[in-house]
């Protein structure tokens, strides 16, 4: 094949004979998974109380379904070239709709939609400046953080604002409910991942997102209507994390736009970092993102059991996904390996 | 050893060679520089130019031949080490900083201070003294964004320039300047030559180049075609240098295919263009019918297929095609009316290097479909199986990323992607750029191959043979404007070169 240029390709996305790119991630889950079963012997037992599933793994999966379910969105933006900075505030402002209509006394499924309407629209500012101004996605989703807290607050004055709490069967049942012994967000967003699956994989979206994001101007000129796919981009990541918003607002029975979901963002960018994708844009795992942000909750959760203070919480997971990047770059397992075999020299 | 007799070159290049993956970029290239000499150095995009002066400037390594410089062997590894040889270069995208003051764009990296510090006293001597050098008064503490192109462009020399220069690299510098500006920046360039520093000046303007040059050469394809005094090479000369080459046996195999516009009229252009960018022009496209469009570069080749596809939008005149006039053009509209449109720059605005040579060659047809109605995985591994079959697509499988194919191969992705959405339509331009000569003659057979099959094809060239072999009609472009048609049975080498020198041809 002297046709075919041997230089060595950094970018090369194929997964050679022997490694998938899905290793390095599952590799990493695996072994925070075992360490915790050597601190504590019934890490992993499964127990049912109370008619529903009890364990260290049902919660690490609890626990990670909103910055999964976030993570989502956010690696469908990526994939298109850009990112998405506002999702914590997008979380505050479905929240805040939710509290501020049942304070009107709206039909609670009428408000869930309302809620998600809510994220849509953000998703639609977004992707406008973006896609249509032609703002740089990080200053563009920039406004949107910086603002969206605030507009939160503000609907929460819509009804005084001075008791935000609220009530409800049909979203905390979302939440914190189970089914069949399962919480119900687990299926909530199993649901959602097949759903957004067959969006991106399906239809054709998912491959002139990638397209778009791997060389726009290209794509535009093999027919694909680059605006319009981004602009899609945008609205797909406001609505999953208008999604993450209800769970996360329902289980603390509130909406608290200051605080609710904060740095969200950047641990959602780092799943999809994680499972592989890139900020260059081109590529969308959905599933190694779920695997990217089980990897998070899991390495949080290990933490919490370990008894480590939790002031050590924030730097280890830090040196974890630093060490979890440094395996999946291609360069710096060869240099590693060079390293390595070098010294048995 | 000797000091600099008359006749010793300033800078000589010899057989110099450079090999990227997959294309020969300069094969065995001659070049000699003499002081006091401009030599304009002249070729199409591809053709070489700016690999040359980049390994004569340290920004590339050779893979072969030598440079002597003033008669002595000099190896250039980085940019530093030539303006430490006296070779300084100013390229065609100004790479200074706007922001930032004409001094401190003029010192930038050159204020060697006590303790790493800058004394901005020095700073501004120096840069004072610069511009004095080519004769230029500005004032030094405004910011460089605040003067003219054409200023900056001159600042950029002064830059380039210092005591010590020898040779002078100008890689397109009028290409952003008016009458006005480039008659001043000639006076300087006439300054620096009578100071006995050897220039060389890249340019596509050929009457810039009769009228400063000393000499000239020619690059082809990484060859170099032809060198010589400036007085001695016509205009005509000149064209055929820079657009020849022999393909004989394809143009004469097809010779007799020739056919006369019979085919329904599937395109017409009336009046079609865009201020600055492309003067109105008329173009009519039938079925089974090759248009040539040719013309040197610059001339407005390429505007004329992203005009009539819609990634350039029109401000004046009507394209209609077989379902009426056309209103609000856009590649995604032109693809569904039957159109395709194969790029000039593969790299930049024909592949999506990331994904796949399947996903690559499904991707228009997909665009056709909506995104709604997804080709299923089996009809898109089937589509891609028989294009790569079909276009002899040099790959083990379709699930190759394609930035690891060859230059030929991805064109052939390109193509193939074009061909896959069943157009109606094909708009080519320079679809054999950069590949080697075999996947050249495959590429214009199976130009004609579709043009039997009943396409209308526009193909934009600038090889003029590739042209006349691939070609039933031939448009023919300058300066930005459709100058005439060469109608089928006069499509000859001759008469492309006479129509694009024009009247204006006193020489030779």
């Amino acid at each position: 094949m002297t046709d075919v240029a041997r230089l060595p390709r950094r970018r090369d996305r194929v997964a050679r004979p022997g490694t998938h790119r899905a290793l390095w991630p599952l590799l990493a889950l695996a072994v925070i998974l075992i360490v915790d079963g050597m601190i504590s012997p019934n890490f992993f037992a499964i127990r049912i109380v109370e008619g529903r599933l009890f364990g260290n793994l049902i919660d690490i999966l609890y626990r990670a379904v909103p910055t999964a379910l976030v993570a989502l969105g956010m690696a469908v933006v990526i994939g298109s070239k850009g990112v998405d900075l506002s999702v914590g505030s997008i979380i505050a402002i479905s929240g805040a709709v939710i509290a501020w209509r049942i304070h009107a006394g709206d039909p609670h499924f009428v408000i869930l939609l309302l809620a998600l309407a809510a994220s849509v629209v953000c998703g639609m500012w977004n992707g406008l400046l973006v896609a249509g101004i032609g703002i740089q996605p990080i200053v563009a989703t920039l406004i949107l953080m910086v603002s969206g807290r605030g507009v939160g607050m503000l609907i929460n004055l819509l009804y005084g604002g001075t008791d935000p709490s609220f009530e409800s069967a049909l979203l905390q049942g979302l939440s914190t409910g189970h089914l069949w012994l399962i919480p119900t967000r687990l299926i909530l967003g199993a649901v959602l991942f097949v759903a957004l699956w067959l969006v991106i994989r399906r239809t054709a979206l998912g491959l002139f997102i990638e397209a778009v994001g791997g060389n726009a101007a290209a794509a535009n000129l093999a027919g694909v209507n680059a605006r319009l796919v981004t602009f899609a981009a945008y609205v797909i990541c406001g609505l999953m994390a208008g999604w993450a918003g209800v769970i996360l607002t329902a289980d603390t029975h509130t909406s608290d736009p200051v605080s609710v979901a904060l740095y969200i963002e950047l641990d959602a960018i780092l799943a999809v970092v994680i499972g592989g994708g890139s900020l260059a844009g081109g590529r969308i795992y959905l599933g190694m993102t779920v695997i990217g942000a089980l990897v998070i909750q899991a390495l949080t959760t290990s933490i919490l059991i370990s008894g480590l203070p939790p002031e050590y919480n924030l730097i280890i997971k830090a040196v974890v996904v630093l060490f979890v990047l440094v395996l999946q770059s291609d360069n710096a397992r060869t240099r590693i390996g060079q390293i390595v075999s070098g010294g048995r020299r | 050893m000797s000091p600099e007799t008359p006749g010793q070159a300033r800078v000589e290049m010899r057989a110099i060679r450079k090999v990227f993956p997959g294309v020969r970029a300069l094969d065995d290239v001659d070049l000699r520089i003499f002081p006091g000499e401009v030599h304009a150095l002249l070729g199409e995009n591809g053709a070489g130019k700016s690999t040359l002066i980049k390994i004569l400037t340290g920004a590339l390594l050779r893979d072969g031949g030598e440079i002597l410089l003033d008669g002595r062997p000099v190896d250039v590894r980085s940019t530093k080490e030539a303006q430490g040889l006296g070779i300084s270069t100013v390229f065609q995208e100004v790479n200074l900083i706007p922001s930032m003051s004409v001094t401190q764009n003029l010192t930038l990296g050159k204020t060697g201070g006590r303790f790493g510090m800058i004394s901005w006293r020095r700073a501004r001597a120096e840069a004072q003294a610069k511009l004095s050098r080519l004769g230029v008064k500005i004032d030094i503490d405004q910011s460089l964004g605040s003067y003219s192109v054409a200023m900056q462009q001159l600042v950029a020399i002064a830059r380039a320039l210092d005591d010590e220069t020898r040779v002078l690299v100008l890689d397109e510098p009028t290409a952003s300047l008016d009458a006005d500006e480039t008659a001043a920046l000639f006076g300087i360039i006439r300054d620096l030559k009578a100071k006995g520093i050897a220039i060389v000046f890249i340019t596509h303007f050929l009457d810039q180049v009769y009228e400063i040059s000393d000499r000239i050469s020619v690059l082809r394809n990484g060859l170099l075609v032809g060198t010589g005094p400036t007085s001695e090479i016509s205009r005509q000369q000149l064209i055929a240098m820079m657009l020849g080459r022999e393909l004989g046996e394809v143009e004469s195999a097809y010779a007799a295919h020739r056919k006369t516009g019979e085919g329904a009229e599937v395109l017409t252009a009336r009046g079609l263009g865009r201020r600055r960018t492309l003067k109105p022009f008329d173009l009519t496209l039938r079925a089974g019918e090759a248009v040539g469009l040719a013309g040197l570069l610059g001339s407005g080749r390429t505007e004329v297929a992203k005009l009539l596809f819609g990634a350039i939008r029109s401000d004046s005149g009507v394209l209609s095609l077989e379902a009426g006039p056309v209103r609000h053009a856009s590649p995604r509209r032109s693809i569904v009316a039957g159109m395709a449109f194969c790029p000039e720059d593969r790299k930049a605005e024909g592949l999506i290097g990331e994904l796949s040579i399947r996903e690559n060659i499904v991707m228009s047809m997909q665009a056709k479909g909506g995104w709604l109605r997804k080709i299923p995985r089996a009809d898109q591994e089937r589509i891609a199986d028989e294009m790569i079959r079909a276009l002899a697509i040099a790959t083990p499988d379709a699930e190759k990323p394609v930035s690891q194919l060859s230059g030929g191969n991805q064109q052939k992705v390109v193509l193939a992607r074009a061909l896959a959405s069943r157009p109606r339509i094909m708009l080519l331009d320079e679809p054999t750029r950069g590949i080697d000569v075999g996947a050249h003659a495959e590429i214009i057979l199976l130009i004609r191959r579709l043009c039997d099959q009943g396409l209308a094809l526009l193909v934009a060239s600038s090889e003029l043979d590739e042209v006349v072999a691939a070609s039933d009609r031939v448009a023919v472009m300058r300066d930005r404007e459709m100058i005439g048609e060469i109608a089928s049975g006069a499509v000859t080498r001759d008469n492309i070169i006479r129509m694009i020198a024009g009247k204006d041809d006193g020489r030779g």
